[in-house]
């Protein structure tokens, strides 16, 4: 069963701010899909777990420096800019 | 004092390779104006797909090979998801499960008592970009970022909580590096080569974890801090609580970076868009090219050139150092080498803050070929080596210049007799049973030799002369 | 320079159904590429559809000048196609869906647009989908819903619903879409039009913008399977830039031929029966017989973990969704506070005004099931069951060269219809997803209707056996399976 106050933590984990509102909806909404996951309980899986489908291992590239954009190609989508670096918020 | 428990996680930044750990943007970033070392991928834009370097994998287990580990038969990476301004897809991709390398361990020398420090682990991450805290970290109104050095491939090691001192994590830093720069992956010299974690504890009492200690001594730094706030928290009865803190290296300080918001949770989970890998067919291999290591270099000299363990201590501390000595050694005697190299040479290299690279190994070789033919003093090689880092120049033309050829004993014998006649009062005294006053008489013939004057050749005519 | 008669093009017969070899006759003939291409946009703008986020017209038209004369050369020489908007395309806004991403210009192609530049096709516009492809019928878009072009009352289905109306209304004649767990063949069976997802690894993902990377592909769309075929020869391979990519190409168009003598069919028997419509499953099994009258033979087989594949595939997916969709922090693209306030309340607000709610809900719940003390009773065990839903497609097709069911339980729902129960509207999946949970290939063809409503039938193959699924759909469609 989870929780409001899971809730909380979780958008707290995913950093998504959540309205009062959306965290009574989205707890009542999370607890009905999870009962619904829970039908995995029933499944005895005594296997190694997928990681690539098709079992593939062992890839690599050379270690061979190519070309890199422009610092103005960088910052082209950046939303916030100051002298070729991109502009973050305050940490505290 | 309560009993001290500290372990550390150090990060060492793969330098030397090309390029970076999942793309192919130049690691040399390190004097070049900020976010001109990107691309789509190290930005982390949307779509982009990371590619492993082999070549920093076969770095990695070079390291874990150096540093006794055992190298793990499959390893894969994890994403570790967290925010922070300096990382670009909200998760870093490292290891977790099946890292590359475990339970290993390294020896480091306490006031000449041996000490196993047990490494944990070792595994490979990519290092997020570098974050400017205009002012400071807790004052700033914004930041800046530079993401030149994000997907820079990090080794992270991790120790044990084997260290008991602020100062044994210096030694065991010290080692460590040492090591790495023997093994060719790392340049120490570049800006956030090596950046430390450190975890310390008052025996009973909470862990705090002081976060990205950029310098060697920082870390000695941060620890001496932290003992000293965690025993004030201590006598005045106050819970230490378990954190992370910052380091502000130029106030000496460490911060607590608390938020109120909650704990993290890092939710490991496989990094999909890599495929896991085998590694042990490669490990023979790169046993090979496995060079010599300090520890190794240390017992061989000692064996091969009959010299102190004191001296090979410190030639083996750095690589050029101990390949200098290598070089002069084969030329002229391995002790007589030894000792100008160990005490002289590295003394005055440290007292100007220059490193082996600057001195010729051939200039050593011509001087100390000049000392043993008697054609100058000790205290003639000490300015001669002295000229060359001040001044420059090349050992013989310093000799003719500075005048430092030795003076013969009958041109001292000369001037001997000169000081005696010119210092009839200390003459005196001496015979009168000052002993002092020979150093004086002494004092006065270097002068006038200009240090050319063997002493000891010196000391003998006064004592004859005065009639000892 | 001549000046373009407006309708020129239009009026030739059929422009809007024409497949490629029609269109490529077309301008070998002389026509131009240009005036076809503007007829295509004409035809978009007058659209109720809103099958597109972006047009990239001008581009469009510049390509299309410089391919009348220098000659449509390439396999898709001056072929117009329409890009899910979960691909990126260097110089083309590329939103995703998302009002986090509006604005965003990729300084990159994704491997499959370089691939589709080498062979010539012009490409139009990005296509509606579900946010962060996050839906089974478009409707979660930021830029509004996509209209289903057999009733504009109704959803096209997802999330690539934009590229299936597209080439269902006559607006493209080939788009490109991705599928996470059906995303390419719920809209194709929706809308009537033929959709593949290739088997995973086949089709370098490399800029495709992830949701559930270890599940998705990028598929391609068309009106027949010779199309989609053609599409898959251009767009497949492998590539250095995609660690999952694998090199297990074949030449696809040549493997199409009039002939199933050789196919076994397995048909699941938990893809029937309970909550599939009755006339979705006549439909199939009509299909099914009409390759048995061409010579295919057909026995009735079992996947036991089918019933767990649902709640597998959506932890899975919305585990990966959680830390996928972390990046979109305002920082280096996309939406940003006018007014920063310290880096995690910003973060915390950017998301939470940029995202639509059924992302929100997605990542909520995968950041839940990675978290501390739960990823090994979700994502770790939900991976095992993925490995047994594998083994029982693994057996199945020992025996079989293809398995048939039908797409999606039901023809396509009214737009709002849904979407206020986000747990039924996952059960709607439940036909797709195990597919991408074991990786094999799967084509939705069109296969009858539901009074006016196409539906459409799932070939399933062995993986990296796209051939054998190709040749099956296109006997069936040949064969007279279903005109649309």
């Amino acid at each position: 069963m989870i929780t409001k106050k899971n809730v909380e933590h979780i958008s707290w984990l995913s950093r998504i701010k959540l309205t009062e509102e959306e965290k009574e909806k989205f707890t009542k909404q999370l607890n009905y899909i999870l009962d619904y996951f829970e039908t995995l309980d029933e499944v005895e899986a005594d296997v190694p777990p997928t990681h690539h489908i098709l079992g593939i291992t062992n890839v690599f590239r050379d270690d061979v420096a190519k070309k890199s954009i422009s610092q103005e190609g960088a910052l082209e989508n950046a939303p916030k800019k100051e002298r070729g670096y991109f502009k973050g918020p305050r940490i505290v | 004092m309560k009993d001290v428990i500290i372990g550390l996680e150090i990060h060492i930044q793969l330098n030397k390779l090309r390029s970076k750990l999942f793309c192919s943007c130049s690691t040399k970033y390190h004097d070049s104006e900020p976010d001109t070392h990107t691309c789509p991928v190290c930005l982390g834009l949307p779509g982009t797909l990371p590619v492993i370097n082999r070549k920093a994998v076969d770095s990695a287990i070079k390291v874990a090979l150096a540093l006794n580990c055992e190298i793990e038969e499959w390893t894969m990476f994890y994403r570790k998801n967290y925010y922070y301004p300096d990382l670009v897809k909200g998760f870093q991709i490292s290891q977790y499960d099946y890292p590359i390398a475990i339970d290993g361990k390294i020896n480091i020398e306490i006031e000449d008592v041996e000490r196993e420090i047990r490494i944990k682990r070792v595994h490979m991450e990519e290092d997020p970009g570098r974050l400017i805290h205009v002012g400071t970290i807790d004052r700033s109104r914004y930041s800046l970022i530079d993401y030149n050095r994000s997907g820079m491939a990090l080794l992270e090691v991790v120790t044990e909580p084997d260290l008991r001192t602020p100062k044994e994590a210096r030694i065991f830093l010290n080692k460590l590096k040492n090591i790495l720069e023997y093994l060719d992956v790392f340049d120490s010299s570049l800006e956030g080569s090596l950046r430390s974690d450190a975890n310390i504890s008052l025996a009973g009492g909470a862990r705090a974890e002081i976060k990205n200690i950029s310098s060697y001594k920082g870390v000695e730094k941060a620890l001496l801090f932290e003992i000293v706030r965690q025993n004030n928290l201590v006598r005045r009865g106050v819970k230490v609580v378990q954190e992370t803190r910052h380091f502000d290296e130029a106030r000496g300080v460490t911060i607590s970076l608390r938020t109120k918001e909650g704990e993290e949770d890092y939710r490991y989970f496989p990094e999909q868009d890599l495929v896991p890998f085998t590694i042990l067919d490669r490990v023979d291999d790169i046993k090979k090219t496995l060079p010599e290591l300090p520890d190794a270099k240390r017992k061989r000299f000692v064996l091969k050139y009959g010299i102190s363990d004191n001296h090979a201590k410190v030639l083996i501390s750095e690589l050029g150092l101990a390949n200098f000595f290598e070089i002069v050694a084969t030329e002229l005697d391995a002790k007589l080498s030894a000792t100008w190299i160990a005490d002289v040479l590295k003394g005055e290299l440290n007292y100007r803050d220059l490193d082996i690279s600057a001195f010729s190994p051939d200039h050593i070789i011509q001087i100390l070929q000049m000392l043993e033919k008697d054609k100058i003093t000790e205290n003639g090689a000490v300015q001669i080596i002295r000229t060359i880092m001040d001044e420059g120049g090349k050992p013989s033309e310093i000799v003719d210049r500075k005048g430092l050829l030795k003076i013969e004993t009958d041109a001292s014998e000369n001037i001997v007799l000169l000081v005696l006649e010119e210092n009839p009062a200390a003459v005196q005294d001496y015979l009168g049973g000052k002993e002092e006053s020979l150093h004086y008489l002494m004092g006065q013939v270097m002068k006038k030799t200009r240090g050319r004057a063997d002493p000891n050749t010196v000391s003998e005519l006064l004592k004859k002369k005065l009639g000892c | 320079m001549r000046q373009r008669k407006r309708g020129d093009i239009s009026r030739v017969p059929g422009l809007f159904s024409m497949n490629i070899n029609g269109m490529r006759e077309l301008f070998n003939s002389g026509n131009s590429v240009e005036e076809t291409i503007h007829s295509t946009f004409d035809k978009i703008e007058r659209s109720k559809l809103n099958a597109f986020i972006t047009l990239s017209k001008e581009i469009a038209l510049e390509e299309a000048r410089i391919l009348d004369k220098n000659g449509a050369k390439g396999m898709l020489g001056g072929i117009p196609i329409g890009i899910k908007d979960s691909i990126s395309t260097k110089g083309i806004q590329t939103t995703c869906g998302s009002k986090i991403l509006e604005g965003y210009v990729p300084p990159y192609d994704a491997h499959v647009i370089e691939r589709l530049k080498l062979e010539g096709a012009i490409i139009i516009g990005k296509t509606n989908m579900d946010e962060f492809a996050m839906g089974t019928s478009t409707e979660t878009s930021y830029f509004g819903p996509t209209r289903n072009p057999w009733d504009l009352k109704r959803v096209p289905g997802g999330s690539s619903g934009g590229s299936a109306a597209a080439v269902a209304g006559g607006e493209a004649p080939i788009a490109l879409g991705s599928d996470t767990g059906g995303s390419v063949r719920c809209p194709a069976s929706f809308c009537g039009v033929v959709g593949l997802k290739p088997t995973y690894g086949l089709v370098s993902r490399y800029g495709l913008i992830a949701y559930a990377n270890s599940l998705e592909q990028i598929g391609p769309f068309a009106r027949n399977v010779k199309d989609v075929a053609l599409l898959l020869d251009v767009i497949a391979g492998y590539d250095s830039k995609d660690s999952t990519s694998i090199n297990e190409k074949c030449e696809y168009l040549k493997a199409l031929r009039y002939d199933v003598s050789d196919v076994k069919i397995g048909v699941p028997k938990e893809y029937f029966g309970e909550g599939i419509d009755e006339d979705v499953e006549k439909a199939v099994w009509k299909g099914i017989k009409t390759l048995e009258d061409m010579g295919a033979s057909y026995t009735e087989i079992s996947l036991k973990h089918t019933k767990y594949s649902l709640a597998a595939y959506y932890i899975i997916a919305m585990s990966e969704a959680s830390s996928n969709l972390a990046r979109f922090d305002g920082l280096r693209y996309g939406l940003r506070l006018e007014k920063d306030k310290d880096w995690h309340n910003t973060f915390s607000e950017i998301k939470a005004q940029g995202f639509g709610e059924e992302v929100k809900r997605r990542i909520l719940l995968g950041t839940y099931a990675l978290s501390a003390g739960y990823y090994g009773k979700y994502y770790l065990k939900a991976l095992k069951v993925r490995t047994l839903i594998k083994r029982d497609f693994e057996s199945a097709l020992k025996d079989t060269s293809v398995l048939i069911t039908p797409t999606m339980p039901f023809p396509a729902f009214k737009i709002g219809e849904k979407i206020g129960d986000p747990l039924a509207l996952y059960l709607a999946d439940v036909n797709t997803v195990p597919i991408n949970l074991a990786g094999v290939p799967s084509i939705s063809v069109p296969c009858g209707f539901s009074g006016k409503l196409p539906i459409g039938m799932q070939i399933i193959g062995r993986h990296f056996d796209e051939a054998t699924v190709l040749r099956t759909a296109y006997a069936f469609e040949q064969g007279g399976g279903c005109d649309t």
